[in-house]
């Protein structure tokens, strides 16, 4: 059975539990035996660090997509002062599973975009669960242009299982808007930063992750597709995901390692949704840090170095 | 050399479907369409540019079959051949199936990419061979495309690619995703030159590289009945559990739903690239 759900912080707070009222227990015994308890409580923290420090790439990836995790809503309206919503593409109608608006980030426009997932069903529904249809990314090829225009800055927050697959999709041209979306983001002529909050999936996270910097949350993860699908394609055994899991490669550091991420955010313990607050203040430190770099760059040089960074990707062997 | 090995090669029959596996020993040299059931013998299918001369039905051809089509005779001189693929992230089974597939079609990749002249236009021209991997994107297709569009901005000459792919190829991870970014970007660069390209869509252009430089073309042809699409059907299908369209992710559905330019058998389709050809550069052939 593939392990669906991550629980060790249950499993933490139970043996907590456990562990205070052994505690309690004890007052009424006639020694003393703090020195004993002190012992256990680290033991008990060594094990937990331990465990964060040593998460496996599918339990990474259920901490991705943990259902109390920050939305990148979350993050916007943290992050950022004055953020105004736009909604359409000006031709079907307005997907709720990409948000785009104006914003500032420390008193600097900016025009934020990201996949919005949401939380419960309800909510999951509105959103499609963060996956975008091809209105979507017409939105966000509209958008970009708009900050070109007006010379803005352009950030991304990346949470998607991929783009939907459906017929709706199809019939409007799921293809043709993402492949339209990743040649217009080569050639803009404003920063471009992206950052992978949650699930990075496929094409359709891929989409928005374009730019001069990638920054990446240490639980989050960037694949081609899901392990569960390629489980299931390449292995014919989709009970496989958490073996497919870390041959894929998914990790934070995985991608830094190829090459692909430049920053890791490390998480506060147990995940970005155990202390919202320190983690986006660490996501907002790193995208003005790196906004002020690029903002020092000319355009031309901006755009030459995006290029570079994209073309350079990939290994093979030549003889 | 190495030319004259695949031309040996073209010769030998070889299965572009499930459907040419299932036919029985008395029907060696002969084909089942899929489409009409009609056997059709290996000469027929040759001559008719492997299209069921009873139904229209198009075959799948071969990279070095697409290229013999295309491109005027003795013409095609390949480039990048030497480009190989590497198990980079160590995935199991990677190796193998490479190897599997470099023996079954004698390629090293799924495309191959050259120079050559349509119609007497010198153009750079692109196929890809299913057979290979699913002619799946991997590092290499992606860097070749690269190449190729890079050669055409050189020599300032129209660019076409024939694609066929399952998608991006699973076992190089984020690097194949990447290549999607990484082909649009060489592209956007060529499209500020004001040269040419056109693509024609094979039967299956799904996944990555529908979604990158299959569709970021000036001009988007499509074989009849090729299936075309981001997600594949068996995806949807799951997904939405409905019941799919009887033409979905065709590329007459496609057409109808305006995601291609054209929809043109494989018996005019030099025709209709020659033309294409003339009337972007002019000249002769009037
Ligand atoms: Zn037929």
């Amino acid at each position: 059975m593939v392990k669906r759900h991550f629980d060790y912080e249950e499993k933490y707070k139970n043996l907590q539990g456990k562990f205070e009222e052994l505690q309690e227990l004890s007052k009424n015994l006639q020694f003393d035996l703090t020195n004993e308890f002190k012992l256990m409580e680290k033991k008990m923290k060594d094990i937990r660090d331990n465990k964060y420090q040593n998460l496996t790439a599918w339990e990474k990836i259920l901490l991705s997509r943990h259902q109390e995790r920050p939305t990148v809503r979350d993050y916007i309206e943290f992050i950022f002062d004055d953020w105004i919503e736009m909604h359409g593409d000006r031709c079907y109608g307005d997907d709720r599973a990409v948000i785009g608006g104006i914003a500032s980030l420390k008193g600097i426009p900016v025009t934020v975009l990201g996949h919005q997932k949401g939380r419960g069903t309800n909510e999951n529904l509105h959103t499609n669960f963060g996956m975008p249809h091809p209105e979507g990314y017409r939105k966000v090829e509209r958008l970009i242009l708009q900050a070109e225009k007006f010379k803005r800055p352009v950030l991304t927050l990346i949470d998607t299982p991929g783009a939907y697959p459906g017929v709706g999709a199809e019939e409007r041209g799921q293809a043709g808007a993402i492949a339209q979306v990743l040649m217009t983001l080569c050639s803009l002529k404003v920063p471009i930063i992206s950052a992978v909050t949650g699930e990075g999936g496929s094409g359709g996270a891929l989409a928005l992750a374009v730019c001069d910097r990638l920054l990446m949350l240490s639980n989050s993860v960037f694949s081609v597709a899901s392990a569960e699908a390629c489980a299931s394609i390449i292995w014919k055994d989709a009970g496989r995901a958490e073996e497919m899991a870390s041959a894929l490669k998914l990790t934070a550091q995985d991608i830094k390692d190829l090459g692909i991420a430049d920053e890791i955010i490390e998480e506060p313990m147990g995940g970005a949704h155990k202390d919202f607050e320190t983690m986006a203040k660490k996501l907002e430190e790193s995208l003005v840090s790196n906004l002020k770099e690029l903002l020092a760059l000319e355009s031309h040089e901006l755009n030459e170095q995006r290029y570079k960074r994209l073309r350079q990707i990939g290994r093979f062997q030549e003889n | 050399m190495l030319k004259s090995a695949f031309g040996k090669q073209k010769l030998i029959p070889i299965p572009d479907s499930r459907e040419y596996m299932q036919s029985t020993e008395k029907d060696v040299g002969r084909e089942k369409c899929p489409s009409c059931s009609r056997r059709v013998s290996e000469l027929e299918l040759k001559e008719n540019h492997k299209v069921c001369p009873e139904c229209q039905y198009h075959f799948s051809m071969t990279a070095w079959e697409r290229i013999h089509f295309m491109a005027d005779p003795d013409t095609f001189q390949e480039f990048n051949s030497d480009l190989r693929s590497i198990n980079i992230l160590d995935f199991p089974g990677y190796d193998e199936k490479l190897e599997s597939a470099m023996k079954q079609t004698g390629l090293k990749e799924a495309l191959v990419t050259g120079q050559c002249t349509i119609g007497g236009y010198p153009v750079i021209l692109g196929t890809m061979d299913s057979r290979f991997m699913m002619a799946s994107m991997g590092s290499v297709a992606g860097e070749k495309v690269c190449r190729a569009v890079e050669k055409a901005i050189d020599l300032k000459i129209p660019l076409i690619l024939c694609t066929a792919s399952g998608g991006a190829r699973m076992q190089e991870g984020m690097l194949s995703l990447m290549q999607m970014a990484k082909t649009s970007a060489v592209l956007d660069r060529f499209h500020q030159q004001g040269l040419l390209y056109m693509t024609l869509l094979t039967n299956p252009t799904t996944g990555g590289v529908s979604a990158s430089f299959a569709s970021l073309a000036d001009i988007i042809l499509a074989e009849p009945g090729a299936l075309i699409g981001f997600a594949g059907p068996r995806v949807i299908k799951q997904t939405i559990s409905e019941i799919l369209p009887a033409d979905f992710q065709k590329a007459e559905f496609m057409l109808k739903h305006g995601m291609v330019d054209k929809i043109v058998n494989r018996l005019v389709l030099k025709d209709t690239v020659e033309s294409l050809l003339r009337l972007h550069l002019g000249g002769k052939n009037g």
